[in-house]
């Protein structure tokens, strides 16, 4: 047997020669993109908490997932991973999404926003997230991204609502430690209406 | 059941013009997926219940979205997004019955994504079917919901054919009540079919929910001015408010002349396989005074020919009362 096939040496190769396969399957693809009949392109530039992210992303991957395991950007929580939870909540052009059930490939172009591009560029939090620790709003915090996400988006959209409009855009984000009147409390105490 | 986080790889086509969208639905035909907003598809193939060759997401496809206002109605691009039929200010003016379901849709974020088109088209709604069991509905030869231990209280009372399921939709009895027409596109060319022919039953297939045939895709849902600016009344009744699928909807419309009733179009949801149309009572009540004593004596009516399963007999006063709710409001 040769020596220096060693087990390291072989799965480099493996890895090498799956490499060579994805960029042909690129180039492929690239040459075919007129027609408007081809799949998806894999590698694909993100506009994430606004810069731009190259990542290589499978055609059935979700927004959550590449946030989290591409990007290591791991603020954005998955619960459920069904769209029933609200714990991965992004925005998507300013609207609140669940990037569980967002495919990554749906936000090309896009400008998203995760929790760890909620707060100014000198660390500053936003006034959401630092209301959020007035009001001791969240409890264990797992749902606390999501929750931030969407009361971002709605005092983005309406400054000041009133508390059964900050109801209304919150009910997409359970809190299984049920603390849903201390974060209703955090909006409305961000909105400038709590003293 | 195992749990998945990633759904298994497969390819993604994301046509941005509505003729390449049908060529690519037509040449991969059974083996592509057709995707609006993906809240029911993603589920699917998490689950591993369903599986295909291919994604055929059709969110991009710019000329499917929005609504636009016709000679003698509106169209509804099959692609908006059940946020913006909720908030679209011709709907709300004319046709506020459909704002009305599509603003009780499941939760904000999915109404933000979720299509009107996708929100008609979903499959049924049974613990069982999505569990990825072999079901009659799944190609099998047997039904676990209608069985004494099943568990089938959110499941149908009417037209059941060896499957039992309801589907939950909000917006497709506000569509059947205010008399839209579903216009479908495929590579041969357009035709159109009533919104209550759209949905399809178990006796007639027991597949499929819709009438689309392979390599279709529902492109424009249209609603005529007939019964615009009519006497509306929605309502859905669910175990929670947000995120919940109804345990019975309802949906009216109504022409009201002189305190009596013209004419009516009353439709009930998730009470069997499709949008439930109670023609009884709608011929009851023509030319009755729209009232709470009218409603009281048609009520019973509306439940006619009602089977209840093990756990769903409850779904029967409720259906009645929606019933009597709508003409009484």
């Amino acid at each position: 047997m040769n020596s220096k096939l060693t087990r390291r040496r072989f799965i480099k190769g493996v890895i090498f020669s799956g490499a060579a396969a994805t960029t042909g399957t690129g180039m492929y693809l690239a040459a075919n993109a007129q027609s408007g009949q081809s799949a998806a392109e894999r590698l694909v530039t993100l506009n994430i908490n606004g810069r731009n992210r190259p990542v290589d992303v499978l055609p059935s991957e979700t927004l959550a997932y590449t946030l989290r395991y591409k990007l290591d950007m791991t603020g954005t929580k998955i619960g459920c991973n069904r769209g029933e939870c609200g714990a991965c909540t992004v925005l998507i052009e300013g609207v609140p999404n669940y990037s569980c059930s967002v495919l990554t490939h749906n936000v090309k172009g896009k400008a998203v926003i995760s929790i760890e591009g909620v707060k100014a560029a000198d660390g500053t939090l936003h006034a959401v997230q630092q209301a959020f620790i007035a009001e001791n709003s969240p409890q264990c915090g797992f749902c606390t991204p999501g929750q931030v996400m969407s009361a971002v988006a709605l005092l983005n959209s309406n400054p000041r609502p009133t508390r059964s409009e900050a109801i209304a855009a919150m009910s997409g984000n359970l809190c299984r430690c049920g603390a849903y009147e201390h974060y209703l409390n955090g909006v409305m105490r961000a909105s400038g209406q709590l003293a | 059941m195992p749990s998945h986080d990633v759904m298994p790889n497969m390819e993604l086509y994301q046509p941005v013009q509505v003729e390449d969208a049908l060529a690519i639905a037509d040449r991969l035909a059974e083996r592509g997926w057709l995707v609006g907003g993906g809240q029911d598809t993603y589920g699917w193939l998490k689950d591993r219940a369903k599986e295909t060759d291919a994604m055929i997401d059709l969110s991009a496809i710019e000329s499917l979205r929005g609504v636009r206002e016709t000679a003698d109605g509106i169209e509804i691009g099959a692609l908006t997004t059940l946020t913006e039929v909720a908030n679209n200010s011709v709907i709300q003016d004319k046709f506020s019955l459909l704002s009305q379901a599509a603003g009780v849709v499941a939760s904000p974020q999915i109404r933000n994504i979720g299509t009107l088109g996708g929100n008609v088209s979903q499959d049924v709604r049974c613990w069982y079917y999505r569990r990825g069991l072999s079901c009659y509905r799944a190609g099998g030869n047997l039904c676990y919901a209608d069985t004494p231990q099943g568990m089938n209280r959110e499941h149908s009372l009417f037209e059941t054919s060896r499957c039992v399921a309801a589907s939950p939709s909000d917006t497709a009895p506000a569509l059947v009540a205010l008399d839209a027409t579903m216009v479908i596109r495929s590579v041969d060319g357009e035709r159109t079919l009533a919104a209550e022919d759209y949905f399809v039953g178990p006796a007639n297939d027991i597949e499929s929910t819709t009438a689309l045939r392979t390599g279709e895709i529902l492109t424009t849902v249209r609603i005529p001015n007939t019964w615009a600016n009519a006497t509306f009344y929605f309502e859905k009744v669910a175990d929670r408010n947000v995120w919940d699928f109804s345990l019975v909807n309802v949906a009216a419309a109504f022409k009201v002349s002189g305190g009596n009733v013209e004419d009516s179009r009353i439709v009930c949801g998730a009470v069997q396989c499709t949008p439930r149309r109670v023609s009884n009572v709608e011929n009851a009540i023509r030319g009755q005074a729209k009232n709470a004593a009218t409603a009281e004596s048609v009520a019973a009516m509306a439940t006619d020919g009602a089977r209840a399963l093990a756990h769903n007999g409850f779904k029967i006063p409720l259906m009645q009362n929606l019933v009597k709710r709508a003409i009484s409001a």
